[in-house]
């Protein structure tokens, strides 16, 4: 008998708030997070917009000395881990401790850290550095930090697959715990690359949008990006029942494809497998999913063959389904878009709400399926899919049940 | 070199061609090019002439920057060209 897997903490910090509650209510209301950036030669830039998270004080969360170890993007894991497990009421001790780790998705790291750093040596003529650069701008400092943090001293690691890395993260992580390697695991996503290389980079690619992120509709003109993370703390189902812990949602399967293509173009082919291994994976049948949160970036080349995709995996199923990109509010949190977008699944499967994609204006005959346009949905959901298609052909889909 | 000629060397050299097989009414689509391979020769063009091409890969079709033949991509850079000069 295959053990079942299931969340039992979330916590998040994006621009659409802090606390996944928050977040989630942000998302069914139709908040955009996304604005003017700032940061420093952000005139610099051709496209200003993102989803940055404002207001935010780092010292109000963190002392000196750890700031000088905790780049922005394992700050807002630290944070959003903390939330994650408050919410599920695990301690991790003795055996727990021992067996349960961390496996985080991002695509920067520290790349805050990195320019800061190139800043000093290269445009100040500084010719020292803190002795702590290597240590805050690693990929796996967030996953490290937690690890130290909460006692987790079970396999830790982060994976670096682009736009799909926290959902290859929560998959994996959810392996480790269906195989039995473990009763728990801390998993999600962080990214926090709004600084000027970081967005510079993107702009050269001519795929960034400089008004809004508008998947699906006919109107659209590129990606925003966004920062932030989501971490969720996942459970084997005994254990979180024996002990009475509120279920959030069922992990009930996974997929992970290679489009083995081209580094940038999308792949109907890969986009399929991915979706039909889900399925198969989390034993659904097409006409059980009634939500599946897109990758949706709001470029014209993912998002129609996206909805190609959904179509040609779906068949006649594909009428019923409701399809949302929250991209359109949270922006594209690259490595940690995943984990925030569990969130709307989460908040689906449990107050059977769909939350919008926004700042939709004309249809596109291409993306004609129910997207959700504008306003929240409410539709009572069995199941519903998170999709993750990668830059570089890495795709992975999960697959989610209410519980 | 021409104006002309630079840009359409520029294209040749992505395109894996010969700048004389270029014809000015072919379309990108003729040369084998899609819009990320233009958005390489794109960057060629604003190195070459220290210009900004309002080019965005999402639009294809409704862009600021008509790229709907070759010749329409070397008058929209001349015009980048002459705007810079006299701006």
């Amino acid at each position: 008998m295959s053990r079942r897997v299931v969340i039992t903490g979330q916590g998040a910090i994006c621009a659409l708030g802090r606390g996944a509650d928050v977040v989630q209510n942000a998302m069914v209301e139709g908040q955009i997070g996304i604005a003017p950036m700032d940061f420093p030669d952000v005139e610099r830039l051709h496209v200003n917009i993102g989803a940055q998270i404002k207001d935010y004080d780092s010292a109000a969360h963190f002392t000196k000395q750890q700031i000088s170890l905790y780049d922005p993007f394992t700050q807002f894991a630290l944070l959003a881990a903390q939330e994650a497990i408050d919410q599920s009421g695990l301690a991790f001790e003795g055996h727990l401790a021992e067996s349960a780790g961390v496996i985080l998705g991002t695509a920067g790291g520290g790349l805050q850290t990195q320019e800061e750093n190139y800043r000093n040596v290269f445009l100040d003529g500084k010719n020292r550095v803190h002795p702590f650069v290597v240590p805050r701008l690693m990929n796996n400092s967030a996953a490290s930090h937690i690890s130290m943090t909460h006692n987790l001293m079970g396999p830790s690691f982060t994976v670096a697959s682009a736009c799909a890395s926290s959902n290859h993260a929560i998959a994996q992580a959810t392996d480790m715990v269906r195989l039995g390697h473990c009763d728990a695991m801390v998993t999600g996503g962080s990214d926090s690359m709004l600084c000027f290389g970081g967005i510079k980079a993107w702009e050269g690619l001519r795929v960034m949008s400089k008004d809004g992120c508008r998947p699906f509709c006919a109107t659209r003109n590129g990606m925003v990006q966004g920062e932030g993370a989501a971490i969720f703390v996942i459970e084997e189902y005994q254990h979180a029942r024996a002990r009475g812990a509120d279920i959030l949602a069922e992990i009930a399967g996974s997929a992970m494809s290679s489009d083995a293509s081209d580094i940038v173009t999308p792949n109907q082919d890969g986009a399929e497998r991915a979706m039909r291994g889900a399925l198969r994976s989390a034993k659904v049948n097409p006409d059980d999913i009634g939500y599946i949160n897109a990758h949706g970036t709001g470029t014209t080349a993912n998002d129609k063959t996206e909805i190609a995709a959904i179509k040609s995996v779906f068949g006649a199923a594909a009428a019923g389904l409701r399809v949302s990109s929250t991209k359109s509010m949270h922006g594209h949190l690259i490595g940690g878009t995943g984990a925030v977008e569990l969130l709307a699944i989460i908040k689906t499967l449990r107050d059977g709400v769909v939350p919008p994609t926004v700042g939709y204006q004309k249809a596109d005959p291409d993306c004609d399926l129910n997207i959700v346009p504008n306003v929240a949905q409410a539709a009572k959901v069995k199941a519903a899919l998170s999709n993750a298609f990668a830059f570089g052909g890495l795709n992975a889909v999960l697959a989610l049940r209410a519980t | 070199m021409t104006t002309e000629e630079q840009i359409l060397e520029l294209i040749a050299e992505q395109a894996l061609m010969d700048a004389e097989d270029i014809k000015m009414n072919d379309t990108l689509e003729d040369l084998g090019l899609d819009s990320l391979g233009f958005v390489e020769i794109v960057y060629g063009i604003e190195e070459a002439f220290d210009i900004q091409v309002p080019f965005n890969a999402n639009e294809p079709e409704d862009n600021e920057f008509d790229i709907s033949t070759i010749q329409a991509v070397v008058d929209g850079v001349k015009d980048l060209i002459s705007e810079k000069e006299t701006g």
